[in-house]
């Protein structure tokens, strides 16, 4: 125990890394999850189908296997991202493909009557979208975006691979410093568990906010 | 960087190889995350209160931090405590281990959706406690319970690659081992991808039809 408290600034950067990493990704794969999403219900075919290209390619091949690709064969094309930016690429392009599924579905869950309401109303596609549907919609993603902030930090420990002084990282400069097991991985799953917790306290509590003084149904978990 | 059919040829085989061994992983990962999570939604029922609060817990655990420290867990903390396990072995039991979290809720889910009429009915048709079990709640706690457990096989079929960080040598790990004494990223990589790709795309096309097949049957 006295060598993880002699090694706690290593564990405090390697947390902070972490929680950069997972916010950094999470704002990337929102984004991502918004313009896949709404791409998916676009009128024009082409759209709708290089969003499901997307999609497939994304949830379809490995994590790890998209972070080595960064990392690797980019640089072979002149692309050269420093590791931080191809964890944070990495994680959110994969995230994003899975939160554009549930963007969809939430959009697609508004009553129909609201689509033809605000048709009757003459909006615009944008105000239609903007005002009515998505307004509507996003208390039903958020369970579900919650429980994908939970795999994303948990994908942020993959980062590690390409040399991203995360958690994991130094949990395994600890180990090989000191030849400890035990203490360095059970301390990092118990950060892993602390962070974890406090995400999905805080989406409860976003959840709670917006879904105040409304009707809607909010879906438990996944 | 130009692609060159000579090393995607080369490191055919090696990544015929690996795939199987993922294949095996994902297998026999899930046997194991299907059994434990039976047992874990079980325990999660359980009528004491200190029983389902800690199964509840030690499973939040699991599935709030990561799969890789995780297996790092089992393969470097266990050879200290005495107990060693092969690679491939360490990984199967991490990944069943940690899948099994999610299962449990699929099993809990789909067992608490029988409505309680019909555990009533089978009370005062005097059935036994198997009989309830074996003719009234699992024929309709199973088939809505089909769908999502297949999209969590594709899901840990998608994570076998974290298998490499502890040495087993599946697909991704044949492609990173070629790849490194070669200095060939190119072609392995997109192989790999390729790879993950055949498998993925289709599973989940079945694992839709499968939902459509039972949602029609509910």
């Amino acid at each position: 125990m006295d060598a993880v408290l002699e090694y706690a600034p290593l564990l405090w950067r390697g947390t902070v890394t972490t929680v950069e990493l997972t916010l950094a990704s999470a704002a990337l794969a929102l984004v991502i999850s918004f313009v896949v999403g709404l791409a998916r219900l676009s009128p024009y075919r082409a759209v709708r189908w290089l969003a499901i290209v997307y999609l497939e390619f994304f949830r379809g091949t490995s994590a790890l296997v998209q972070l080595f690709f960064m990392y690797f064969v980019l640089p072979l094309w002149g692309i050269f991202l420093p590791p931080i930016l191809a964890g944070i690429i990495a994680c959110g392009c994969n995230l994003g493909s899975y939160g554009s599924e549930v963007v969809r579905g939430a959009l697609q869950s508004v009553a129909k009557q609201q689509h033809e309401a605000a048709i009757a109303l003459n909006y615009t596609t944008y105000q239609r979208y903007r005002y009515v549907l998505i307004p509507q919609a996003i208390p039903m993603m958020l369970p579900s975006f919650g429980n994908l902030l939970i795999e994303l930090l948990k994908l942020t420990a993959v980062t590690s691979l390409i040399t991203i002084n995360d958690l994991t990282y130094m949990s395994q400069i600890i180990r090989a410093q000191t030849a400890l097991t035990l203490e360095p991985f059970l301390a990092i799953l118990v950060i892993y568990f602390l962070i974890s917790t406090v995400l999905i306290g805080g989406m409860k509590w976003i959840e709670r906010r917006t879904s105040k003084g409304r009707n809607t149904i909010v879906r438990q978990g996944a | 960087m130009e692609w060159s059919w000579s090393v995607a040829y080369d490191v055919m085989p090696r990544l015929a190889a690996g795939l199987i061994v993922t294949v095996q992983a994902t297998l026999v990962g899930a046997l194991v995350a299907y059994v434990l999570g039976l047992a874990l939604a079980i325990l999660k029922m359980s009528p004491y209160r200190l029983v389902a609060w800690s199964s509840y817990w030690s499973s939040e655990f699991v599935r709030r931090t990561p799969l890789l420290v995780q297996l790092y867990f089992l393969f470097y903390v266990l050879p200290d405590l005495g107990i060693f396990l092969e690679p491939f072995a360490a990984g199967v039991i991490g990944l069943g281990l940690h899948f099994s979290t999610y299962t449990s809720e699929v099993f809990r889910a789909g067992i608490e959706n029988v409505p309680k009429g019909q555990w009533e009915a089978a009370r005062s048709l005097n059935y036994s406690t198997i009989q309830t079990w074996r003719h009234v709640v699992l024929p309709q706690a199973i088939p809505p319970m089909i769908p999502p457990l297949a999209n969590y096989l594709i899901t840990m079929f998608k994570e076998t690659p974290l298998l490499a960080a502890i040495t087993v040598v599946e697909l991704f790990n044949a492609a990173n081992i070629y790849s490194n004494s070669h200095y060939k990223y190119l072609e392995p990589m997109t192989l790999v991808g390729t790879f993950f790709l055949l498998v993925s795309i289709p599973a989940a096309a079945l694992a839709i039809r499968l939902e459509n097949a039972f949602r029609r049957k509910a």
